[in-house]
Parts: structure tokens; C-alpha cells; sequence
């Protein structure tokens, strides 16, 4: 997918004015953030969960290669035909050519984060092929040529109209306006997809070591028809999803469906071993999967490597104050709000997605949520150090920061500059003893709101000399 | 006790009121209220801002500052946090300094935490009455955990009627920097704080935090609410609100 961080800023403000999202964005707030507090809270160990989730993650992490390996081997006994994609145009062409093997014509396709970050759908009707998105999120999406601005949500960002309108115009239907009609629709429409794709593609929540398994977590049912109707299933993943063993596997599904939706359980958990055995009555008759590596291994190898025990669950975006605001799109990238904020740049170049990683108060409504503990304010933070290291910051935020450290260093002086502050500021204050216009960096300030004045004198000031009082 | 204040640089420059509460507060205590002189700032703007050197200069100045004192009690989640959940981690490869920060993090306390959980204060002498709501600050909360200590406090007082506004540990968008370099979406998110506290219908919101309290207020000044005070919690305990302190 191309990458449009760099317009972070001009992207935000023009989401920030847009009525419509604002609606939507609102109410996908409350739809998740209130059903997950319930869920957790009905839990009375859940932190103790997070912890042990947040191990068993760094402790997969820690030896990767021994547990791909591991998966590998298993996975090939029970016959999967295992690919590795050290970019994403190899994954993509990995994906047509086992199409064209198998004389592919159509491709139904479950939701894939990787997919997106490869941009597989567009390289694979580009060979001819047809590719139809069968979660009714990403549907939606495909079908109004737009990028998911959610990870588990895709279309989150478009109101129940928005989906009127297009389906009526996309299925040359008369418009309904019920949500509930409107998924019949279509799954009438994907239905007849179903049946006569020859490939169906998912992306892989986890792939287990223990048993050579990919697995999908889902709620419509329409990845368990992906990963069984057609001839050949292809999934994709990336390398940080393995984990070593089932066990782990169950860890880990007592936290993706509560931080993400809120459910206990998902509708569908969907795991994958092999292609279709000789006393299957269904499965696929070739099951490859496609493991992506670009920039894992060297976020493994970096101090962001807590990043990669991510489980996508979107727990952090649903919390985050500025995602809230200005939606998942602002981010440029595959993945948005606080992970994407750590992962486009670690993934793309720092240089790459400057706004991101400050984009963000730091408030860490998302370190507390995420069901895998990953700090992603500390890692924010870490971005920002680099940043600062190669002098990537702008020189006004470069240069008011070093006079301030230049003062703050300074006691003395600190305590003149600051007195003259205090009565400016108090003067410009006047009788409202509130400042509406300030120049240079405090502009950006004052266009908001204003700031309250100071008082006069500062504390230093008041106490020390009322203590010189006293002592006399 | 020995108890350092470190009044912080927002304090000392914008709200002298909240220092003095605070020192107030302390010495009806009975702590000996030491003031190091020479403090400025913890540091945090410089370490937010991923300029880590400027970030250790000015920690190893606090540190050195308050090397004699039972307790360090800093009238700010923020501040308070920074130094007892970031300084070890800032300081972790100057090794004589690490120590140190783990000792000064130990005896670093966020105001209501201390007089909560260190002296038990449960009587105060102050003027303030009417309806109030209270903002979590998010580092108080979520880094040091400061959520009921305030509401104790408060509860001793008879004539302040606490009502609990809805999104009370929702950000409210400060950020430091953040405010200003992305000031729209700051000022989209504190206008959400200001709706949430205009629809509790109180006389005055009170937190802990000095940064959020620029910020809601200067956002509520400009939105054109001129009735509702925002207050530090320390001039709420002890009626030290304002000019009166001038
Ligand atoms: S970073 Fe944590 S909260 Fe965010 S999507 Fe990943 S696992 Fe979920």
C-alpha cells in the first residue's frame, strides 16, 4: 500500500471537519471501548492474563527461528506447502503464480493485514484475476475503492448511508436503509462467490509451532467458507505471528476477542492443518502458506521489538484519543492509530512517517488496554529519540527547545526570565486574566484557546521572600 | 519529615496559588517544608521531545537538588510521574545515577498520594464549598495510579459535593508539545473534555495536574464559559484559590 503518512497533518484537520466521519467515528467509539470494559471487567485475573500473554509473546519472539522452524516442519508433514516473501512484490508474485499453477479465474478473499501492506488485491487483478473481499467490512471497502481504516474494522469510518448509497449504486438495487437488510444484500451477492472461486486467500491471526496450524479469528463465517470451499487456500501471514504452542494459542484467545469486540468468544475460530486428508468430506485440495518478512526481522533485532508482539487486536486505536478524532486514514498506512504510530515508521523509515509518533499525547490510554502490554507511549518516545538523533525534528521545535534547556539549566537566570514572565504576562492578562493571542510558538496555542495568565509573581518569588519575612 | 517540594515550572510561573496550598497542606502535616531553590524542571518536556541529553542534565539536577529530603512531593501526576516511572529508564547508562534515581523514585510522591498515604490527612481548613467534578489526569492515573486519593481527600470536606463527570479518564488532549503542534486536534479533544464537564453542571472542575488545567480552562475562557472554575486540588483543600494568594 502506498505510504501518505507524510500528509498526516493537512489529512487529520480536513477529517477533523468532516461531519459524517466525525458521526461514525463517535459511535464505533462507544461500540467498542464500552463492550470490552465489560468483558474485562467480568474477568477477575486479567491482568495476570496480559502478563503471561505479554511472555509467552517476548518469550516467541526471543527464538523465532527455532519456533518457525519448528511450524515449518510441522506444517509440511501435514502436507501445507510452506513459501517464505522477504518482500512484498515476492509475496504478490508468490500469489500469482500458484493462481496461474492452478488456472486460478477468481480469488475470494478473507481479510488480510498483510495483504494490505502488499497491495495483493491490486497486483492481482492487474494479472486478470479476479479478487472478491468476502468479510462485508472490506467488501464495503472494495467495493467504494477505498483502504480500511481499521484493523478489525475496515469500513468503520463510513455510516450506515454511506453503505446505502453504495450498494445501491454498486448492486444497481433499489436503496435500502436497514443495516440488517443491507448484509443480506450482500450476502446474496457474495454468495454465488463462494461457489465458484477456484482460490480462497486469508491472512492468519497466529500460525502454532506445536502443530504446523495457521489460525483466523473471525465473526462471519465467511473465512471458514475461504478456507474450505475452493480448491486451493492460500495464507498469508508475517513471521511474528507464530507462537510455540496450542496452549499459548488458548492464552491468547481469552485476549484478542475481549479487547477487541468485546466478545467472550469470536463466532468462528478457524484453524487450518494441512490441505483436505483422504477422509475430509472438505478442505482444499493444495494449502500453502506465504510468510512475509519485511522490516520483522529487523524490529526484532531494534529496541522496538515489543512492538511485534502485537496480536491486532485494535484495542489501542479504539482507546486513543487522537484516532478517535481523526480516524484511521490520517495515518497513511496500513495500521493505524498507536501501533500503526510505532509500526509505519519502524516498518517504512522513520524519516518516512515523521508526524506519527508525535502525533500523540502520551497519554497511554493504549499501553493500558493492550492485551499484550506492549508500552506504546515508551515506544513513541523511543521514535522521537531517533528522530532527535538524526535530526529529523523541525528547527523550531529544535531551537525553542534548547533555549529552554539553556534556561532551565540556569537557575539563576531561570528565576529573572521567569519573574519578567510573570508580570508580563499578567499585564496581557488585563482585567479577563486570560491571554487570547500570543506570537510565535504560543500562535498555535492561543488559536484554540487561551491561556490562562499568570499571576503576577511566581512562586519562587512569593515564598522565598515571605520566608525572609518570617525569619527577620 | 523532611519533605522537598518540587512546586514544578508550570506551578511556579502560572499558578503560584497551587504551591503555596501546597506548602500549606504540608506543614499542617507537620513536615519541615524544604524548597531547593535552584529547581526548575523535571526534565519532561525535553525527554517527550526525544532529546535525551537535555532530558539527563536536568534529571541529574533534580536529583542532586533533593538529596537530603525524607520525601520529594511534587503537586503534579506528571512531574511526579516522570520521575518516579521514567528517571531510572533516562538514567540507565550513567550507572552512578541510576541508583539514585531508584532512590529519589522511592521517596517521590504526587501530592494527594502523599497526604493520603504517607500522613493520613483527613481534616482541612479551607473556605472553598459548592459542586465539583473531578479530571484524572492521565499520568497521575495511569502511571502512578492516583484516583481514589483525591476523591478521599475531597470526601472530608463538607461543604464540596463531588459529581462524577462522564469520561473523567478521558485525555484532555494537552500533550505538552502536542498542543501546539497539532493544535486541532488537541482543541477538538479538550472540547469533548469541555462538553462532558459543561453537561455535569458544576461550579468548578478540580485535578491534579497543571498542564490539563491550561488547557481546559483556557479552553472553556474561549468557548466562552466564564462561570466554571478549574482548581488544583491543593487550592480546593486549603481555599489558597487565586488572588488571595497575591
Ligand atoms: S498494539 Fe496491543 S492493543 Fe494495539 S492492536 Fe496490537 S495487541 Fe491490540
Amino acid at each position: 500500500m502506498e505510504l501518505t503518512s507524510h500528509q498526516f497533518k493537512s489529512v487529520s484537520s480536513a477529517k477533523l471537519k468532516d461531519v459524517k466521519l466525525q458521526k461514525a467515528l463517535y459511535k464505533a467509539k462507544d461500540g467498542f471501548v464500552v463492550p470490552r470494559a465489560k468483558v474485562v471487567a467480568d474477568l477477575d485475573n486479567f491482568e495476570e492474563i496480559r502478563q503471561a500473554a505479554a511472555d509467552v509473546r517476548d518469550h516467541g519472539l526471543a527464538h523465532l527461528d527455532v519456533y518457525l522452524e519448528e511450524w515449518e516442519k510441522q506444517a509440511q508433514a501435514a502436507g501445507t506447502i510452506v513459501h517464505w516473501a522477504e518482500s512484498y512484490e515476492e509475496l504478490n508474485a508468490l500469489v500469482v503464480k500458484i493462481a496461474q499453477d492452478n488456472q486460478v479465474k477468481k480469488i475470494i478473499k478473507s481479510k488480510s493485514m498483510v495483504g494490505e501492506e502488499t497491495g495483493l488485491n491490486q497486483y492481482v487483478e492487474g494479472h486478470g484475476i479476479e479478487v472478491k473481499e468476502t468479510d462485508l467490512g472490506e467488501y464495503i471497502i472494495q467495493q467504494a475503492g477505498e483502504h480500511p481504516s481499521h484493523i478489525i474494522a475496515p469500513a468503520t469510518h463510513k455510516s450506515k448511508d454511506d453503505v446505502a448509497d453504495l450498494f445501491a449504486e454498486k448492486h444497481q438495487r433499489p436503496r435500502l436503509d436497514d443495516a440488517e437488510k443491507l448484509t443480506h444484500e450482500a450476502r446474496e451477492i457474495l454468495r454465488p462467490h463462494f461457489l465458484d472461486a477456484d482460490m480462497g486467500i486469508t491472512g492468519a491471526n497466529f500460525m502454532i509451532a506445536e502443530t504446523g496450524s495457521t489460525v483466523i479469528v473471525t465473526n462471519e463465517g465467511n473465512g471458514r467458507m475461504t478456507t474450505t470451499m475452493p480448491r486451493v487456500h492460500v495464507a498469508i501471514s508475517s513471521i511474528e505471528k507464530c507462537i510455540p504452542t496450542l496452549d499459548d494459542f488458548a492464552l491468547m484467545m481469552r485476549l484478542l476477542p475481549r479487547s477487541a469486540t468485546g466478545q467472550v468468544i469470536s463466532n468462528y475460530v478457524s484453524m487450518t492443518t494441512g490441505p483436505k486428508r483422504a477422509k475430509d468430506n472438505d478442505g482444499p485440495v493444495e494449502f500453502h502458506v506465504i510468510i512475509l518478512d519485511v522490516g520483522r526481522t529487523r524490529v526484532l533485532g531494534s529496541d522496538l521489538r515489543e512492538a511485534l508482539r502485537c496480536i491486532r487486536c485494535g484495542a489501542c486505536m479504539n482507546h486513543c484519543p487522537v484516532y478517535q478524532n481523526v480516524g484511521g486514514h490520517a495515518y497513511g498506512w496500513v495500521y493505524p492509530g498507536p501501533i500503526g504510530s510505532v509500526l509505519t515508521p519502524a516498518y517504512n523509515g522513520i524519516e518516512n512517517a515523521i508526524d506519527l509518533p508525535n502525533a500523540a499525547t502520551l497519554c497511554n490510554q493504549c499501553g493500558v488496554v493492550c492485551p499484550v502490554k506492549i508500552p506504546l507511549p515508551d515506544l513513541m518516545r523511543k521514535l522521537r529519540e531517533k528522530q532527535y538523533e538524526r535530526n529529523l525534528k523541525s528547527s523550531a521545535e529544535k531551537w525553542s527547545l534548547r533555549l529552554w534547556a539553556y534556561l532551565a539549566l540556569r537557575p539563576k537566570l531561570y528565576s529573572i526570565v521567569t519573574r519578567i514572565m510573570a508580570r508580563v504576562g499578567k499585564l496581557l492578562g488585563g482585567d479577563s486574566r486570560r491571554i487570547n493571542h500570543m506570537l510565535f510558538g504560543g500562535k498555535d496555542w492561543t488559536r484554540h484557546r487561551d491561556l490562562p495568565a499568570p499571576r503576577g509573581r511566581t512562586f519562587r518569588d512569593i515564598y522565598l521572600n515571605r520566608n525572609k519575612t518570617t525569619n527577620r | 519529615m523532611r519533605v522537598g517540594l518540587f512546586v514544578t515550572c508550570v506551578a511556579d510561573l502560572m499558578r503560584p496559588s497551587i504551591g503555596l496550598a501546597a506548602v500549606k497542606l504540608l506543614e499542617r502535616a507537620d513536615c519541615e517544608v524544604v524548597f531547593p531553590e535552584n529547581q526548575t524542571c523535571c526534565g519532561q518536556p525535553a525527554y517527550n521531545a526525544g532529546d535525551r541529553l537535555t532530558a539527563q542534565q536536568l534529571a541529574r539536577k533534580v536529583i542532586s537538588e533533593f538529596a537530603d529530603v525524607d520525601y520529594i512531593v511534587i503537586p503534579s501526576g506528571s512531574c511526579a510521574g516522570m520521575i518516579k516511572t521514567h528517571y531510572e529508564e533516562l538514567l540507565s547508562d550513567l550507572p552512578e545515577y541510576r541508583v539514585k534515581a531508584q532512590w529519589l523514585a522511592a521517596r517521590t510522591y504526587e501530592l494527594t498520594d502523599f497526604l493520603v498515604n504517607v500522613v493520613d490527612m483527613d481534616s482541612f481548613d479551607t473556605t472553598f464549598q459548592g459542586t465539583i467534578a473531578y479530571h484524572d489526569s492521565c499520568a497521575g492515573l495511569r502511571e502512578l495510579n492516583i484516583k481514589e486519593q483525591p476523591r478521599k481527600l475531597l470526601s472530608h470536606l463538607a461543604h464540596v459535593d463531588l459529581k462524577e463527570m462522564a469520561g473523567a479518564e478521558q485525555c484532555c488532549g494537552f500533550g505538552g508539545t502536542f498542543s501546539v503542534k497539532y493544535g486541532d486536534i488537541s482543541s477538538r479533544i479538550v472540547d469533548l473534555k469541555c462538553d462532558d464537564l459543561e453537561a455535569t453542571e458544576v461550579d468548578a472542575l478540580v485535578l491534579g495536574d497543571l498542564g490539563c488545567m491550561l488547557n481546559i480552562e483556557g479552553k472553556l475562557r474561549r468557548r466562552g464559559n466564564h462561570k466554571t472554575k478549574v482548581l488544583h486540588i491543593a487550592e480546593v483543600l486549603t481555599g489558597l484559590v487565586g488572588e488571595e494568594t497575591e
